[in-house]
């Protein structure tokens, strides 16, 4: 039984700050900052919007897209590091705002980045192991950074939904694998505000090692090379790292194209791989195969090989907005109503 | 508002269910257990109905003074929105420019927290408008 992708839904906030505007509180280049990082602005959420709201959103636009009935979801899997509640699963409001409740089971996931694509997985051991029909994975977050702190600059907020079954899949998920290891290259504890991180422990024995590792092990497992993929999305914390990990595995600029959105929305976490591979969805043509790494911190990579089916021809794409429509009709903010927006201002 | 209270008008909340009177149509946001026109011959007649989540923007008034609830969106807008199905329902415009808002602007319904006013409570949730994508 081929098991994949049914439909498929995103969402950025619509509000946005630059790097330099950010900089100029702290008398920083941010502009440099923002260069070295290759990220021109990211999105904030509103001070209404948490993980919650943003999966609904994503959940929403992906179930308008298809005619599957919210009865036959069998299960609803929130990956995020930014839950609202430390007890109380996002995933039964997200389930009760897309009618898919009662019968059903639900649980929020944490794994740094890599919560979404984990659900993924998972959706897809219980749609091929015939205990669900369909199954929600989605991948959201509204990541804070320290003010000051380098993450300040690129921690930003957005999500997007999957729904993973194995009748009218628009995307065949041909084979998932993971790499994980004790690495503590990020981290926050139970009640600190912001995150804390290694620095320079971040890229190679972190990322680089992950990322890498899974990767040709996929690459082995398929028997495949960079060069039988039209597509290849990878965790983006920044813009330079993925960039450079693709380059390092043999892919060149255009195969990492549309799943490469730092560089407009900054590092969205949970929500990155999912919404990489969602622009991907977005321009993706029968028989295109996408090559997918997350990353999530801790440290651990989830890999696939998914290959898109012609049922997408079919599919109704535009009964919701697309990635691109996501990324205009912004609206700016300057830091002082960032700072208010995310909280980041103490009232007596 | 208590929690019990907040938990019940859920399904009006998260996905604007109403009433449609089975006896002479009109659609009723919120529910209503009985149509104030055809008062006993809809007994028991009275549907869920669920509203479509496009509408566009009847009146509006801009909102300086807000509750603790919303300090960090005001100044923001609160509008009249007829619905696509033809009823009012009052909610709070947010993602748009104030001096952008207008009478006839077409608006869509999203999940919002409506307030968290403390960070040991429930958090509600509930509809709020945008402006429609284009
Ligand atoms: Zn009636």
């Amino acid at each position: 039984m081929d098991v994949g992708i049914v439909s498929y839904g995103a969402y950025v906030p619509r509000y946005r700050i630059t790097p330099a505007e950010i900089g100029k509180t702290w008398g920083i280049d941010g502009e440099a900052m923002g260069k070295g990082l290759l990220i021109h602005m990211k999105s904030v959420p509103s001070p209404d919007e948490d993980v919650i709201t943003i999966a609904t959103e994503a959940a929403r636009n992906m179930m308008s897209r298809c005619n599957v009935d919210p009865k036959h979801i069998g299960a609803v899997y929130v990956g995020s590091e930014s839950h609202p509640y430390a007890v109380k699963p996002s995933g039964t409001v997200v389930a009760e705002a897309i009618r898919a409740t009662p019968e059903m089971t639900a649980a929020d996931l944490e794994f740094a980045c890599k919560a979404g694509t984990a659900g993924i997985q998972m959706c897809m051991g219980l749609v091929g192991s015939k205990m669900i029909r369909y199954g929600i994975a989605i991948g959201a977050d509204t990541s804070q950074g320290a003010p000051g702190d380098a993450l300040e600059y690129s921690a930003s907020a957005g999500g997007a939904a999957y729904l993973i079954g194995s009748e009218k899949i628009i995307a065949k998920i041909n084979k998932t694998l993971s790499y994980t290891t004790d690495t503590p290259d990020f981290w926050r504890r139970e009640g600190a505000p912001y995150p804390q991180h290694g620095g320079r422990f971040t890229g190679e024995p972190a990322y680089f090692k992950h990322i890498g590792s899974a990767a040709k092990r996929l690459f082995d497992a398929m028997g495949s090379r960079p060069e039988d993929y039209q597509h290849a999305v990878f965790h983006q914390p920044n813009g330079k790292f993925p960039t450079r990990m693709a380059k390092e595995l043999g892919f060149n600029d255009q195969q990492i194209k549309f799943g490469l959105l730092t560089p407009f929305i900054g590092n969205t976490y949970s929500g990155a791989v999912p919404l990489g591979l969602a622009n991907v969805l977005d321009n993706a043509r029968p028989g295109e195969r996408i090559f997918v790494v997350a990353y999530g911190s801790g440290a651990g990579s989830d890999a696939f090989d998914i290959t898109v089916t012609d049922e997408i021809e079919k599919y109704n794409r535009q009964a919701a907005p697309t990635v691109a429509d996501r990324l205009k009709d912004t609206l700016q903010l300057d830091y002082g109503r960032y700072a208010k927006f995310k909280g980041k201002i103490m009232m007596g | 508002m208590s929690v019990a209270r907040h938990w019940r008008e859920t399904p009006g909340r998260y996905n604007l269910v109403g009433t449609k009177c089975g006896n002479c149509g009109r659609i009723y946001f919120p529910r209503r257990s009985i149509c104030p026109e055809c008062r006993r011959a809809s007994f028991g007649k009275m549907e869920q109905y669920m509203l479509k989540d496009h509408g566009t923007v009847f009146t509006y008034s801009v909102v300086h003074e807000a509750s603790a609830d919303n300090n960090n969106l005001k100044p923001y807008a609160i509008a009249m929105i007829r619905m696509d199905d033809g009823v009012l329902v009052t909610g709070q415009l947010v993602d748009v420019d104030l001096d952008k808002v207008e009478i006839g602007m077409p608006v869509r319904a999203v999940l919002r927290k409506l307030g968290d006013e403390s960070h040991i409570a429930t958090i509600n949730y509930g509809y709020k408008f945008v402006p429609k994508d284009k």
